[in-house]
């Protein structure tokens, strides 16, 4: 079987190499003029993600935000950046200088090069001139896997800095941060992985181009889902919470809990080296929201009511407004989850990662590729195999459950067995568990109710007293 | 002990949370455009203090440094000076009774506002205002003297020094058996 998919896989990718033909032909000043204008757009991105995180954030608890400099107070972030820029930039005595220096550097050009793939839209005609092509500075046919390798390459960034600071805080922090990144870009790759099935390319045109087909109606009517957000539900929901934790935002931001720790890795930075990793985080944000746009939601083409209403959504400048659209209801979702949900403890962040995600990813994606493998042979009835795939999924998501919530149960139940008298040395103190000391969250503090009891316990203890005297 | 957990409380609540959240986007604020629109204290706010006067612009204190002894900061000095009605060498009478604040400051650097000095204060000379803009760009400026603190002259005030206007000895003043028409203590603020 995996013969068989991989010459499938690998006769698609040729076939869509030559698809490729409308990238590589751009002469040199468009290529700068394009490179240019996603810095640019990126730049401007960072500041408009910071004023409206902190403006819808503010919302959600009930305050206005910053609404001072600038119309809406647009310009908060701008202002920021620069008193940022002109702040002392301190290198600690004991920081590694050349290292140091790098670190952030390498955090953020990874996070500009990413965008070099994503597709904002399709082939236009540039003003002034009779020349066409498409809103995407280049693509490859490994272009999601570049993404994934650019964006590893960035998580030195991090390492690096914690580790050249000099400080054990910043190290330890790093390393935190590594390890989180590091474990939920296995998910994240996984995740992606039934997309390359599905879409038989990894080139980030190609996979919008294959959500989108003509479109067709189930009785007429119904409109046939085509976006990868629907058809590989399990796959984007991985996505979507992989993407969480590979960006190091809420409730997975364990390496900067501001509420418990200084700083994280950047703790010994200041100045401009400090605003590149806090750019590099926010570019971040925007190119795991573009990946899943690309990916998942269809890419720059318009939703499914519009192309219908009006023919020419998906022709010309029209799709940036889509793409962006779609790219923004993500960062509107990083922000929800950010005013919602609590931060979770480190062993539940990465029991959730390698024990959950991982294990169901791995299942998902062997059952899309028996899906996809019969479809594609024939032979079996598609929706025997469905079915079986829905019910072997529900077992497996009931067990996971299940599983675990029965051993924390019998774990209380041996804690409450033994009722200890918590005055019993005159001072209230909790009692020790039957197992040794803690591990994991401890339980409350129960007291006896001693009420009834004080009166004969006075005289029984005097009673003792006077016993003891002769 | 803990008891099981609904399947409400599994389930649902965790998503109901997000809810809550994004409907308090589409509620009212609570902030207040503080610099822009300033919305009045609580009528009993404890702002900066003030020395209050009489209703014949005598001054109220005494200088007894009750207050200074109150404080829990240590942020009020004060210095008493002898009042004295023969004219000749150019002190005067600014307070009715034997003795008045000849040198008052208070630190706000120090002070934490709890109100303990107005507590203590036996004539009502010192009160709070309302005013709590006490902020400076040096500690100096912080430290307010007794012209910063006094309550302002009001119509049918006099300046200080001067004899006592409203009775013959400082016991008409505080059991308040004069026949002057009292401006009232609150406009004085």
């Amino acid at each position: 079987m995996m013969h068989v998919m991989t010459t499938q896989i690998l006769g698609q990718v040729a076939a869509v190499a030559d698809d490729l033909s409308a990238f590589g032909q751009d002469p040199w000043w468009l290529i700068l003029v394009k490179a240019v204008a996603i810095f640019v757009v990126l730049v401007l991105l960072t500041l408009f993600n910071i004023w409206l995180e902190r403006r819808v954030v503010a919302r959600m608890q009930h305050r206005i935000g910053p609404n001072v400099n600038g119309p809406f107070g647009l310009l908060q972030s701008l202002a920021d950046g620069v008193k940022l820029a002109l702040k002392e930039d301190i290198m600690p005595k004991a920081a590694d200088k050349v290292v140091y220096f790098l670190a952030p550097v390498i955090a953020v050009i990874p996070a500009f090069v990413t965008f070099a793939v994503i597709p904002f839209g399709p082939e236009v005609g540039l003003p002034f001139t009779d020349r066409t092509t498409p809103l995407q500075l280049t693509d490859m046919p490994v272009a999601v896997l570049f993404v994934m390798a650019v964006a590893s390459i960035g998580i030195y960034g991090i390492v690096l800095g914690g580790w050249s600071s000099g400080s054990t805080y910043s190290l330890l922090g790093g390393l935190r941060s590594s390890a989180q990144m590091i474990s939920y870009e296995v998910a994240m790759g996984l995740a992606l992985v039934a997309v390359f099935l599905y879409a038989g390319s990894m080139s980030t045109s190609e996979i919008v181009a294959a959500q989108n087909p003509g479109q067709e109606y189930w009785l007429g009517v119904i409109p046939v889902p085509t976006w990868y957000a629907l058809i590989l539900l399990p796959s984007f929901v991985i996505y979507v919470i992989s993407m969480v934790g590979e960006t190091n935002r809420a409730p997975f931001d364990l390496p900067e809990a501001e509420g418990e720790l200084v700083g994280g890795f950047h703790t010994e930075y200041a100045s401009l080296k400090f605003a590149l990793f806090f750019l590099a985080e926010y570019i971040n944000m925007a190119t795991v929201a573009a990946l899943a746009t690309t990916l998942f939601l269809g890419g720059w083409h318009a939703p499914w009511p519009i192309i219908q209403l009006w023919e020419g959504a998906d022709s010309g400048y029209w799709p940036l407004l889509w793409f962006f659209g779609k790219m923004f209801m993500f960062i509107f979702m990083f922000i929800w989850l950010r005013g919602s949900l609590p931060r979770l403890r480190y062993d539940q962040f990465m029991a959730f990662g390698w024990k959950r995600l991982i294990p169901i990813s791995l299942v998902w994606i062997i059952a899309v590729a028996t899906i996809r493998v019969v479809t594609l042979d024939g032979g079996i009835d598609r929706s025997y195999l469905l079915a079986a795939a829905g019910v072997f999924l529900v077992l497996f998501l009931v067990l996971f459950f299940i599983g675990d919530s029965g051993v924390e149960e019998e774990e209380t139940a041996r804690a409450a067995e033994a009722e200890v008298d918590a005055f019993a040395g005159g001072f209230p103190t909790p009692p020790m568990p039957p197992g040794g000391a803690v591990r994991g969250a401890a339980l409350p503090m129960t007291f006896a109710d001693r009420r009834p009891n004080v009166i004969s316990d006075h005289t029984t203890t005097e009673a003792t007293s006077q016993e003891d005297k002769p | 002990m803990t008891e099981p957990k609904s399947l409400k409380e599994q389930f649902w609540d965790p998503v109901a949370g997000f809810g809550v959240t994004f409907r308090t986007m589409f509620k009212k604020v609570v902030t207040e455009q503080y610099p822009f629109e300033k919305l009045p204290t609580a009528p009993r706010f404890h702002g900066r203090h003030q020395l209050n006067r009489w209703p014949d612009g005598l001054e109220k204190c005494i200088g007894c440094e009750l207050c200074a002894w109150a404080c829990p900061a240590d942020a009020i000095y004060v210095e008493g000076g002898s009042n004295s009605d023969d004219t000749g060498d150019g002190s005067g009478r600014f307070s009715p009774g034997e003795r008045y604040g000849r040198v008052y400051q208070i630190n706000y650097l120090r002070c934490i506002l709890c109100g303990l000095c107005i507590e203590a204060c036996p004539t009502r000379a010192l009160t709070m205002t309302n005013e709590y803009e006490l902020a400076d760009t040096n500690r100096a400026d912080l430290i307010y003297e007794k012209s910063d603190l006094l309550a302002p002259l009001l119509p049918g005030m006099e300046q200080p020094p001067h004899p006592m206007r409203l009775g013959d000895d400082e016991g008409a003043y505080y059991r308040g058996a004069y026949a002057a028409p009292a401006p009232s203590e609150r406009g004085a603020k």
